[in-house]
């Protein structure tokens, strides 16, 4: 068994905004992109070109539908590793493969140390491991910690390949241990929300919830109706009509 | 236990490269990281005005197509029958003595016997000129498949259109109405401004769209309309402003062709045209004196009335029938709710919101400008309502007027390049329409001489028809006949189907680049399949030889006679043109290059160079020197930066002249060296004063004159009346000394209406509805892009396989579960495929992700490939011609103005099927001569992990 950091210096993680996030897979390919060839590469593909093509991703977009009629809704939903303050994938790893960063919590493997086990994926309740069966090995979302910290970068590049790349800007990233962080406010402000809170493991990754539709004629302050424009002398038919409102425009 | 140390600072690559990127039609501005000459990785350029550093999937997975397994490594020619990919590889020289000894023998007898017609091309500044420079008029790219409708609605109406030429102002609308727009056209922009626009919070986003996926997800409102009918609550959305007199009167007398007088003669050879000046200066009513004067901002135009001139002629604002119209019960909503499905009330409050957020929250910018007539401005008013259209209005065969009421819309609310509206895109507005007329008229086409004009263009009237004196048409698409009169991007859909049948006449080379012509980009795709391989009795093919040039085994490779491989998009030199399709936004001024990032490890060549090459075997005069010589030796990228369109004007805008010109000026041998320094693109951010009201403005109109966008700074006034169709409409009531043929004269008549109107699409209104009740529609999704994505490692991950979805109501009455097989009808064919139902669909109307079915062993898959064995495309139910009616002729199954492809008015009925498996399922095609195996694991990247390349 793995033991866990007591505290995290940081607590690095994303914010995922669900208001604008349209499905797009550009995290999630931009992602793969980057970590293929990161310190987690590479994310193997099976079959790239045949019948069963099975890839590692480490950020995967789950588009459905909710209700039905007029309150259904179709959701994308983004999903990576959240970064959990007290993993069970952690703790379950027989070998010390897999751990915590005391530094700012992120949860990688070490795989020189995995054995591909695979408790922790059995152990992770979000689905978010990923075995590379060509390697042998688990792997997982590093949050680009090859990327955020690189020095060989200029430093507004230093954000997972996810945030940079997002085209609607739904993904953020930073410190979320720190209340003043501009993602703890987002947080803070938009009742940014853990996933499944009541398993407990204390996800760092948060997720905004869709902000209140605008769909009743009152939201943008319009009536529901236009009013025909008044007319006393209904007279000449329609281009009498119409040469009347012409003329007052 | 310590934690391990992480190689945490190793540099991405040893370079970094600029380039633009090609996975769909954005063309935003990418940095390759290569490491020891392989791509590393691809991100957006944060300096880049289109993508500003995002980067979509499709972009993102670049590597995965520059390295896909499907590339064609060496130039083929056919061995077997046509079809049966059966190729030998030869040599380039032995490819180019074939291709120039085929394309000389035409030129020199009948230059129209070549076809040359391209797919997605980003480079038709060029493939364009090429065919003026053969002599032929047969060309054209795929934008009458795709949307030629927006893009001459809008040119004919506004001088812009949506997407290319013009975008909503994202940061201060307060009202977005998008209709039928998927992943489509522009890409990341629109992601970006959508998600920039619900940031903001004051803006509602309506999303008209008969599918709840992608934007219409995140929309405030989601309108699932009925496929066809967007014009209908278009129509009814002005019926409800006209009705209540909220119009911008002000608007429409100062910047558009609204009190412009008419003719009102009806049976008149002038009647509805313009009255003009002997100047050629329309007329308006001036309301202040009550006499004639020629229009200018400064008059106060009549927008009402009827008057009699002083020669005693009867006359009216062109507004007025257009009103009339409109206010008219055709156009009530519950009309409109009886063909669109949506509810009156609906379709009302919708109205009284447009109303709300165009005249109760006007937008005012304390900017002051000054206007084309002089009269200071001291501020800019702005009506913050938006529109964005794209295919799901384009691809219907009443979409030109479907679109062109929407400019309407936008014009009657003032929403036209104010503060907060739509936007102009500059080299964008140019004069209604762009004053360039289609060449191939029989003196134009000359044995062995180049046209004196470009293949397309805006006709004005019957005069620039491209028709025989019996009416016949020139061209083999028979765009700019009475068949489709203005048919500004060609009909690409037809000339395959036309060749064929040798109508109007038969040809003898069909040469297409990256046209999927035998798969997805073609209608009636078993038809186009047979035509392609059809022979004479004598063995002869009837379309007797086939270039084709592409870079990836796709399924039309196996139907040519010799093969052209094209370079991958980070292989090779580009431009991305202003004379083009420009990549600018409302507020900046922009063009582009691709630089080869990597060099090809094939036997491949950019097409852009071999067609300079081939041109210059060819001896075209603009390839050739005088003494026989290659004009640009250094191919594509020489012409790049030494040919000019006139003087000073060449494609790249920027770093001309001694560097430092912009807009005109020499050729500058260091500009493409110039433009790499700059991030391979060149912008020019507009000055606050010259960013609304361009159609006017005299501070931005005499900048694009300089700039040699446009000739001359008059005011560009909006034409919501069409004189140039109702000049089409009196040709086919018998004005005019050019006359259609009998059998299109009603047809023309109904259709080539100066005011937008609706109709039912020709195939609903010609199919029974009983035997097809279902509307059938696709979507492109956004992680792909047509075709190229199924051989993309990682994207066909995303989309392996599609199926037909259908509303869970629908499907229930039919029996339906999801996963169940069934029989798609159409009044040409039928497919099987898998259904999965859902709720976010209009009932009547079933969809599926477009070109994820693919042929068996084409693009480098396996031949048991889910794109194979479950993939289906609808494009086998689509004909190409409208259903056969009793003694009638049979027009393209396309509008009938632009001969756009009405691939969206598609009828079906949906049966469950007995059987399981995907039908039709055509024979495995060989994996072209010269394939590499596609690899059985891919494991890339693990090399720069271990610290270096392969």
């Amino acid at each position: 068994m793995t033991s866990l950091p007591t505290t995290t210096t940081k607590r690095l993680g994303l914010v995922i905004d669900l208001d604008i996030c349209v499905g797009c897979h550009a995290c999630a390919v931009n992602c793969k992109e980057w970590n293929t060839g990161g310190i987690a590469a590479p994310l193997t593909d099976l079959d790239p070109y045949g019948a069963e093509p099975l890839g590692v991703w480490f950020n995967r977009i789950h588009s459905f539908e909710v209700g039905e009629g007029a309150s259904g809704r179709t959701v994308h939903f983004p999903k990576s590793c959240l970064h959990c303050e007290t993993p069970d994938c952690v703790t379950v790893c027989p070998t010390g493969a897999s751990y915590k960063r005391a530094e700012d919590g992120i949860v990688l493997v070490q795989e020189d140390l995995c054995i591909g086990c695979k408790l922790c994926s059995w152990a992770c309740p979000y689905g978010a491991r990923e075995y590379d069966y060509d390697a042998g090995v688990m792997k997982k979302c590093t949050l680009c910690v090859d990327k955020i910290y690189n020095e060989s970068l200029e430093e507004v590049d230093r954000v997972p390949a996810c945030v940079a790349t997002c085209p609607a800007s739904a993904r953020h990233f930073g410190d979320l241990g720190n209340p003043d962080s501009d993602v703890s406010r987002l947080v803070a402000e938009r009742g940014g929300y853990d996933l499944m809170p009541e398993l407990g493991y204390r996800p760092t990754n948060k997720y905004l919830p869709p902000r209140p539709k605008q769909t009743k004629a009152g939201c943008t302050g319009a009536p529901a109706a236009l009013s025909p424009a008044p007319d006393e002398a209904p007279a000449g038919g329609v281009f009498g009509w119409l040469d009347r409102l012409l003329s007052k425009l | 236990m310590a934690e391990p140390a992480l190689e945490l600072h190793r540099p991405v690559g040893d370079t970094v490269k600029t380039t633009t990127c090609y996975m769909c039609a954005c063309r935003c501005g990418i940095r390759v990281h290569i490491k020891d000459g392989v791509v590393r990785y691809i991100e957006g350029n944060r300096d880049h005005p289109k993508n500003k550093g995002v980067l979509c999937a499709k972009g993102s997975a670049g590597i995965m197509q520059h390295l896909s397994p499907a590339r064609l490594t060496q130039p083929l020619k056919r061995v077997g029958p046509r079809g049966s990919g059966q190729f030998e590889t030869i040599s380039w020289d032995e490819a180019m003595g074939l291709a120039t000894t085929w394309l000389s023998a035409i030129r020199h007898s009948d230059p129209r016997k070549l076809a040359f017609f391209t797919g997605r091309d980003q480079s038709q500044a060029l493939t364009g000129w090429w065919a003026s420079q053969f002599g032929t008029p047969n060309y054209a790219a795929h934008g009458g498949f795709c949307s030629v409708n927006m893009a001459a609605a809008g040119l004919y109406t506004l001088g812009g259109a949506f997407w290319e030429f013009g975008e909503p102002d994202w940061h201060h609308t307060r009202y977005l109405m998008m209709f039928g727009v998927a992943e489509d056209h522009d890409s990341n922009p629109i992601k970006m401004g959508l998600g920039a626009l619900k940031t903001r919070g004051e803006a509602k986003f309506v999303s008209v769209n008969p599918v709840r996926t992608g934007y219409s997800a995140i929309a405030d409102e989601w309108v699932g309309i009925r496929p066809g009918s967007d014009g209908m609550l278009v129509g009814a959305l002005i019926h409800e402003l006209v009705r209540a007199g909220r119009i911008d009167g002000p608007f429409l007398a100062r910047y558009t062709n609204a009190g412009w007088l008419i003719y009102d003669e009806p049976g008149a050879a002038r009647h509805g045209l313009f009255v003009r000046t002997d100047a050629g200066e329309p007329l308006v009513w001036d309301e202040v004196t009550g006499t004639p004067q020629p229009w200018s901002g400064t008059v106060r135009a009549a927008l009402g009335g009827a008057y009699t001139l002083p020669d005693g002629s009867t006359v009216q604002p062109s507004l007025r029938p257009l009103l009339a119209r409109f206010a008219d019960a055709a156009y009530s909503p519950e009309r409109a709710a009886e063909v669109t499905g949506i509810d009156a009330a609906t379709i009302r409050r919708l109205a009284a919101e447009l109303a709300h957020a165009a005249f109760d929250q006007a937008l005012v910018i304390d900017q002051p400008w000054t206007d084309v007539w002089g009269v200071e401005h001291a501020q800019m008013i702005g009506r913050p309502v938006s529109f964005h259209a794209m295919r799901g209005i384009s691809a219907h065969a009443n979409g030109f007027h479907t679109c062109r009421m929407l400019h309407v819309l936008q014009a009657l609310l003032g929403a036209v390049d104010t503060p907060g509206s739509w936007r102009y895109k500059p080299p964008y507005p140019k004069p209604i329409p762009p004053a360039l007329k289609p060449t191939g008229k029989p003196d134009q086409i000359l044995a062995g001489q180049p046209m004196p004009g470009p293949p397309l263009g805006f006709p004005m009237g019957p005069e620039d028809l491209l028709v025989e004196a019996d009416g016949t048409p020139r061209r083999i698409d028979k765009a700019f006949s009475w068949d489709a009169p203005m048919a500004s991007h060609g009909m690409m859909h037809m000339v395959i189907a036309n060749a064929y049948r040798g109508d109007p006449y038969p040809i003898d080379t069909l040469f297409l680049y990256m046209a999927n012509m035998a798969w997805n980009s073609a209608m009636n795709t078993a038809g186009t399949m047979e035509m392609l391989t059809a022979q004479h009795p004598g063995g002869e093919y009837v379309i007797p030889r086939i270039i084709y040039a592409d870079a990836y085994a796709s399924e039309m490779v196996a139907y040519a006679d010799l093969v052209l491989p094209d370079t991958t998009y980070l292989e090779r030199w580009d431009c991305i043109s202003l004379q083009d399709r420009p990549i600018s936004d409302a507020d900046t001024v922009a063009d582009a290059i691709r630089q080869p990032v990597v060099a090809p490890d094939r036997d491949v060549r950019a097409f852009q160079d071999v067609l300079i090459d081939l041109g210059h075997r060819l001896g075209l005069p603009g390839l050739t020197n005088p003494d026989g010589g290659a004009r640009y030796p250094g191919l594509y990228a020489d012409y790049i930066v030494r040919h000019e369109r006139a003087p000073g004007v060449g494609l790249l805008a920027g770093h001309r002249g001694d560097g430092s010109a912009e807009g005109k000026g020499p050729p500058n041998p260091a500009q493409l060296d110039a433009y790499i320094e700059g991030g391979c693109f060149w912008a020019k951010t507009l000055p606050v004063e010259h960013r609304y009201f361009r159609f006017a403005n005299r501070g931005y109109l005499d900048w694009a004159v300089a700039m040699g966008f446009v000739g001359h700074a008059d005011a560009i006034a909006l034409q919501l009346y069409s004189e140039p169709l109702q000049k089409f409409r009196l040709a086919a009531e018998g004005h005019g000394a050019i006359q259609p043929p009998e059998h299109h004269r009603a047809r023309i008549a109904a259709y080539f209406d100066p005011v937008p109107l609706w109709y039912p699409p020709f195939e609903e209104a010609t199919v029974s509805r009983e035997a097809f009740p279902m509307h059938a529609i696709t979507q492109r999704p956004m992680a792909m892009y047509h075709a190229w994505g199924s051989q993309n490692a990682w994207l066909r991950q995303i989309h392996t396989a599609n199926r037909l979805y259908i509303h869970r109501g629908t499907g229930s009455a039919l029996g339906l579960e999801s996963e169940d097989w069934v029989w798609v009808v159409s009044h040409h064919g039928r497919i099987r495929c898998q259904v999965t139902l859902m709720d976010g669909v209009n009932p009547g109307t079933v969809w599926t992700w477009n070109a994820i079915g693919k042929r068996r062993g084409t693009w480098g898959l396996d031949a048991d490939a889910p794109e194979a064995t479950r993939g289906f495309l609808l494009n086998h139910l689509i004909a190409e011609l409208l259903p056969e009616q009793p003694g009638q002729y049979r027009y393209a199954n396309a509008d009938p103005i632009t001969g756009q492809a009405a691939w969206y008015d598609l009828k079906v009925r949906i049966e469950k099927a007995a059987e399981t498996g995907l039908w039709p399922d055509w024979p495995a095609l060989k994996r072209p001569a010269g394939s590499k195996p596609s690899p059985r694991i891919n494991r890339f990247g693990a090399w720069f992990r271990a610290g270096g390349a392969q």
